[in-house]
């Protein structure tokens, strides 16, 4: 069982996000850098199906070269091969991502042979744009579904559940196969300090391809206005039990 | 030329974002004249045609066919993709909901387009558009232009009130059936499972929610007391679900479900920014927190300042106590 997982690097969410002062991108001054969030996600599951079904996980990344530390983390925790697209601006638009990253699916499986699952993160924390691992697995003729939390092998075939509201739907795709995962899938592991000394070993390729701009232009990064609200204090402590349900009467939500 | 709004349902039943979609939609097709058009995909596309022709659309495409029994990213994207062909779509609309950034993604990759998910403006100049769209769940905001040649667009889920506009003369249904190849149900859904009957996080008008402050699974009881009590739900933070104390199908935010009920009530929550952007389509937001300069405090509509572990049962109590009397 080949699996690929397609991660990026992105500031650590929670943060107060900046721009810089022409606008044109995120203000990384202050801030660290993680795996986006959803992506974290598809490498622990990537591991786990591996675990299970005897298989073997790379993890490729398009971004700047500092994204080796999001490769050598995935490999601290279990990811066999690291596999870097080193670009120089800060963010590639979603069809140039998507142009580059299947040149290299195509590259390495025609050396390694296919993968049998493509996991990719449902949409970047940072972007959001919702459409890479989309666009990728159709130009590789693969099935794709997007907002997975639960994925079962079986022989030829990847059950898939999709969370809707109150519920979940099934979908079987066969293999050779994608999925654009969801953060709640699993809960990712912490790398042992084993892993942390084997990863900075890890052997990492580096491959690059020239990629189409898409047909998309960013003129500017801005903050929304903030919402300006007085806060109404109804009160410290229990003692404010009155003046809440006389607020939750007021909205008409008590039946 | 149309400007045609994928209407999302569920067997039948328009969800509500579709109308969003329209709504957001019938403005930039009078602006530009022309043709709004709505397009419903498979089985109870008929019935459901019924709900959507009073939005104003001048034609709304239904389109059957054998292997159009469910929803499936590709055969529905397949199928839009032939009706825009068909209609020389200029702009393609949808929610952006899962579905409707899923299926406008694979149009989008079928066209060999770009498409911009999650729209809060759009202005058509002519062969150019420029776009608004939320990035990092709606903290950070990006202008972008594009003079592609068909324009594909999700408008961010909740930004807007949906609302029935007055039909000129009401709509035409029209029967559309794609050349679909029947590999494509690859993608089909297979089956539901339902784990919950009645009101979710997504339909509850109360949410109540719980962040680190509760400070364990055990702690969560008062709020889940309070409730049932109300009609309403349990959500919580991401801190929350990364310790286990509750399943991330209640996690509110940008990871987690974006929630927009009559009030949240959030509860031991300091309300980093990705947790903000799941709550802020709230009507009204009362925050129960210990510290006052906490995010959620300082954005919320109201506030009590107060340890949640008194207040809540406080207001279970003072609930009950009114309704015996």
């Amino acid at each position: 069982m080949k699996i690929l997982v397609c991660v990026k690097r992105v500031p650590a969410p929670g943060a107060r996000i900046n721009v810089t002062e022409d606008g044109f991108e995120v203000d990384s001054t202050h801030l660290g850098f993680t795996t986006s969030p959803h992506e974290e996600c598809a490498v622990e599951e990537a591991v786990q199906i591996a675990e299970t079904h005897d298989g073997e996980v790379t993890v490729i990344t398009l971004g700047p070269e500092a994204a080796e530390e999001q490769l050598r983390y995935a490999a601290s925790v279990g990811v066999n091969n690291l596999v870097l697209l080193p670009i120089d601006e800060p963010d590639w638009d979603p069809q140039k991502t998507a142009d580059a990253l299947t040149k290299a699916i195509i590259e390495i499986e025609a050396s390694e042979g296919v993968f049998d699952l493509v996991l990719f993160g449902n949409e970047s924390a940072n972007s959001g744009g919702f459409q890479v691992g989309i666009r990728v697995a159709h130009r590789l003729k693969r099935p794709i579904v997007n907002g997975i939390k639960n994925i079962e092998i079986s022989d030829n075939e990847v059950e898939a559940h999709r969370e809707i509201d109150g519920g979940f739907e099934v979908y079987k795709l066969p293999l050779p196969a994608a999925l654009g995962v969801k953060e709640g899938i699993n809960l990712p592991r912490y790398p042992t300090m084993k892993g942390r000394l084997a990863s900075k070993k890890a052997e990492l390729k580096t491959l690059e391809f020239s990629a189409e701009n898409g047909n998309q232009k960013r003129n500017k990064l801005h903050r929304p206005e903030e919402q300006v609200s007085e806060t109404v204090i109804l009160g410290n402590g229990p003692e404010a039990a009155p003046a809440i349900v006389d607020l939750l009467e007021e909205l008409g939500v008590l039946q | 030329m149309t400007l045609l709004v994928l209407c999302d349902h569920d067997r039948g039943v328009v969800s509500d974002s579709a109308y969003e979609a329209l709504t957001f939609a019938k403005p930039i097709s009078d602006s530009e004249n022309i043709s709004l058009q709505a397009v419903l995909i498979g089985e109870g596309a008929e019935e459901a045609a019924k709900s959507i022709i009073s939005f104003g659309v001048e034609i709304v495409n239904i389109a059957t066919h054998e292997c159009l029994t469910d929803y499936g990213p590709e055969i529905w994207s397949e199928t839009l993709t032939q009706i825009a062909n068909e209609t020389e779509a200029k702009i393609i609309v949808s929610s952006g909901t899962d579905r409707g950034n899923e299926v406008l993604a694979h149009v989008a990759a079928r066209l060999e387009m770009p498409f911009l998910a999650n729209c809060r403006k759009i202005e058509i100049n002519g062969a150019s558009s420029s776009a608004t769209r939320i990035q990092w769940g709606g903290s950070l905001l990006e202008d972008v232009t594009s003079n592609a040649e068909v324009q594909i667009f999700s408008v961010e889920h909740h930004s807007l009130d949906s609302k029935a506009l007055s039909s000129s003369g009401g709509g035409d249904i029209v029967e559309f059936e794609p050349d679909l190849d029947p590999q494509l149900t690859r993608t089909l859904v297979v089956d539901r499972v339902v784990r919950t009957h009645g009101i979710t996080l997504t339909t509850a008008p109360v949410v109540v929610g719980g962040g680190r402050g509760v400070g364990s699974a055990e702690g969560f009881a008062s709020l889940e007391e309070l409730a049932e009590e109300i009609g309403g739900v349990v959500g919580c933070s991401r801190a929350v679900t990364n310790n286990g104390w509750r399943p991330h199908s209640d996690q509110v935010g940008q990871t987690g479900t974006r929630i927009a009920p009559e009030i949240y009530i959030a509860s031991g929550i300091s309300g980093a920014i990705q947790h903000w952007v799941g709550a802020m389509a709230a009507k009204n937001i009362l925050a129960i927190n210990t510290d006052p300069e906490a995010n959620m405090v300082t954005k919320a509509g109201y506030a009590v300042l107060g340890d949640l572990h008194e207040v809540i049962p406080a207001i279970t109590a003072e609930i009950r106590n009114r309704r015996s009397t």
